[in-house]
């Protein structure tokens, strides 16, 4: 599957998605590189969201949705009637826009998944959780109070807990649904610079309305315009000299 | 600068117009208040009204005896033991049967079931069913479960008939609760690839625990409370069971609850007893209450601590 210029992780080919009879997605193509921050952009609708959840079958939960052409992780079509899906969200983990922590301790939280994985040994979880909320930069905020409920924590702290979770059952795509949009500025940037660390181990894939935000972390930027792909470049290219006149139009604040 | 110093002062000059404390209340509020206030005064007074009452004029007939002996001319006692034991023994076994199959089929029609005709229905049945009156589930109780399962008054047959009661309760009230878990729970949880039955197990179940007491609440209410589905279906049993085995054959055994012997006692014109029995049943269902409310608040996983 070396289609493209580069090196692949996730491969979007002819990607058409129907809600009952409203065309969703219109003939997606797209190669996500590994190692890098995607960010998806446009306008409130145009899909992108969407997208993201098509990437790990997170559409499945929804009635009435139908899907063409093929979405591949390494290669493997992660549409295949006998692709589990539980091993597919293992693999690529996914974090919401409202934060979503479980109504239960913080440690429960992060050990919830590994847990289901079969891991019961108190050493292995421990050390899991401690990585995990490291690797979410949380660890230090927490540490006194790992038995004490994720619900008290703020909003970015819960937000921080959720991908520390996510990390925690050892995924290697990171979905993240506008991750900062309920989010103050300051628990915002913690999490923009949490991007930059993951994407050192994982493939990180970002839905945002902030275009600051998009620049500032991702490496490759796709925008979505009623369903489609208009553009999908280097950030850099996207945001210096991009090809489309609509995609200059709303990167430069005219509409969306 | 000047110009803000004089609107400051005109401000100051006419203060009553501006001020806020001189606006009127409004008269509708204060009626209303008034309204409301009432209500609760009336609620409350009719509450402690009957409690009061049932309890001053019974507990006189209440005394160790009463409570640990079983009526017989022989020994010339009169007691309720064996009432009381076999209300217990019909609370137990029918939440045993009924609170898995109502949490089950809960669980079902809103986690797995897809939203459709089928559902509606199961749905509109349920609700039907809890509004049927309960002398016909006594009829039917005592036809299917007494007549053709041959289990006659029994315990068994009480429970069973109570339990077709009782379902749609817990079932509904299983749902409600299941309702008001939030979805970004369901999508989190499966969001990062755990199976559907963990989610509800480890997830769903422990966040609509208090909805699922209250259910249990609710239906314990009802077995306590009711006659007319008992009298013909679990009879009118008052002694006690035979220690050993005796405490298994009992529940083939006929046993009349605290709230039958109640009503026998009152068709019999005995209303020292009966309001005796009355005042025990009262303060049973208070504790009962109590009691589920305390562990619904220990078992509330929502609360932050």
């Amino acid at each position: 599957m070396e289609t493209g210029r580069k090196r692949t992780k996730i491969n979007a080919r002819g990607l058409n998605l129907y809600y009952g009879c409203n065309h969703a997605l219109k003939d997606i193509d797209m190669d996500i590189r590994p190692h890098a921050v995607t960010a998806l952009i446009g306008p409130s609708g145009c899909g992108k969201s969407t997208f993201l959840k098509s990437l790990n079958r997170m559409n499945d939960l929804v009635d009435c949705v139908r899907i063409e052409g093929s979405v591949t992780l390494d290669g493997e079509d992660i549409y295949d009637p006998k692709v589990d899906t539980t091993l597919l969200r293992k693999k690529i983990g996914m974090v919401f826009q409202q934060p979503n922590p479980f109504p239960m301790s913080i440690y429960d939280n992060i050990a919830y998944g590994p847990r289901l994985h079969g891991i019961k040994s108190k050493s292995r979880l421990d050390e899991i959780v401690e990585t995990s909320l490291r690797g979410a930069a949380i660890f230090e905020e927490v540490r006194d109070r790992l038995k004490k409920s994720a619900l008290g924590l703020s909003g970015g702290q819960q937000q921080r807990l959720c991908i520390a979770r996510a990390l925690a059952v050892g995924p290697e795509v990171l979905l993240m649904d506008e991750p900062t949009s309920a989010l103050d500025p300051i628990s915002t940037l913690k999490i923009e610079e949490l991007m930059e660390e993951l994407k050192k181990k994982y493939t990180v894939v970002v839905v945002t309305h902030n275009m600051q935000q998009a620049a500032r972390v991702s490496d490759d930027t796709a925008f979505f315009l009623v369903g489609q792909v208009v553009e999908f470049d280097s950030t850099k290219n996207i945001f210096s000299r991009p090809r489309d006149k609509r995609t200059e139009d709303y990167i430069t604040g005219r509409f969306g | 600068m000047t110009n803000a110093v004089a609107a400051d002062s005109a401000i100051a000059a006419e203060p009553k117009r501006n001020s806020l404390t001189m606006g009127k209340r409004r008269l509708s509020d204060e009626i209303l208040k008034l309204l409301i206030y009432l209500s609760v005064f009336f609620s409350v007074l009719l509450a402690a009204g009957i409690l009061c009452c049932v309890i001053s004029k019974g507990i006189s007939s209440v005394s160790w005896e009463f409570l640990t002996t079983v009526t017989s001319t022989l020994k010339g006692t009169v007691g309720i033991a064996g009432n009381i034991v076999n209300t217990l023994y019909i609370i137990v076994l029918t939440l045993l049967i009924a609170t898995p199959i109502g949490v089950g089929s809960a669980i079902y029609l809103n986690e797995y079931a897809r939203p459709g005709r089928l559902v509606g229905l199961i749905e509109f049945t349920t609700e039907t069913l809890s509004g049927i009156p309960s002398i016909i589930f006594g009829l039917f109780g005592m036809v299917f479960f007494g007549n053709t399962l041959g289990l006659g008054y029994s315990i068994l047959t009480g429970t069973l008939t109570l339990t077709l009661m009782i379902l749609p309760l817990i079932t509904r009230n299983t749902q409600e609760a299941l309702k008001t878990v939030p979805d970004s729970y369901r999508c989190g949880a499966l969001g990062m690839g755990v199976t559907r039955w963990y989610m509800i197990r480890t997830i769903l179940l422990p966040s609509a625990m208090p909805g699922i007491i209250t259910g249990i609440i609710l239906a314990i209410g009802r077995i306590v409370g009711e006659s007319a589905a008992l009298l013909f279906t679990a009879g009118s049993g008052y002694l006690l069971p035979k220690a050993g085995m005796g405490l298994i054959s009992k529940i083939m055994e006929s046993g009349g609850t605290l709230t039958i012997q109640l009503y026998l006692s009152m068709s019999k014109a005995n209303y020292e007893a009966a309001f005796g029995i009355a005042a025990v049943l009262l303060i049973i269902v208070l504790g009962i209450n109590l009691l589920t409310k305390y562990a619904a608040g220990k078992l509330d996983v929502n609360k932050n601590g």
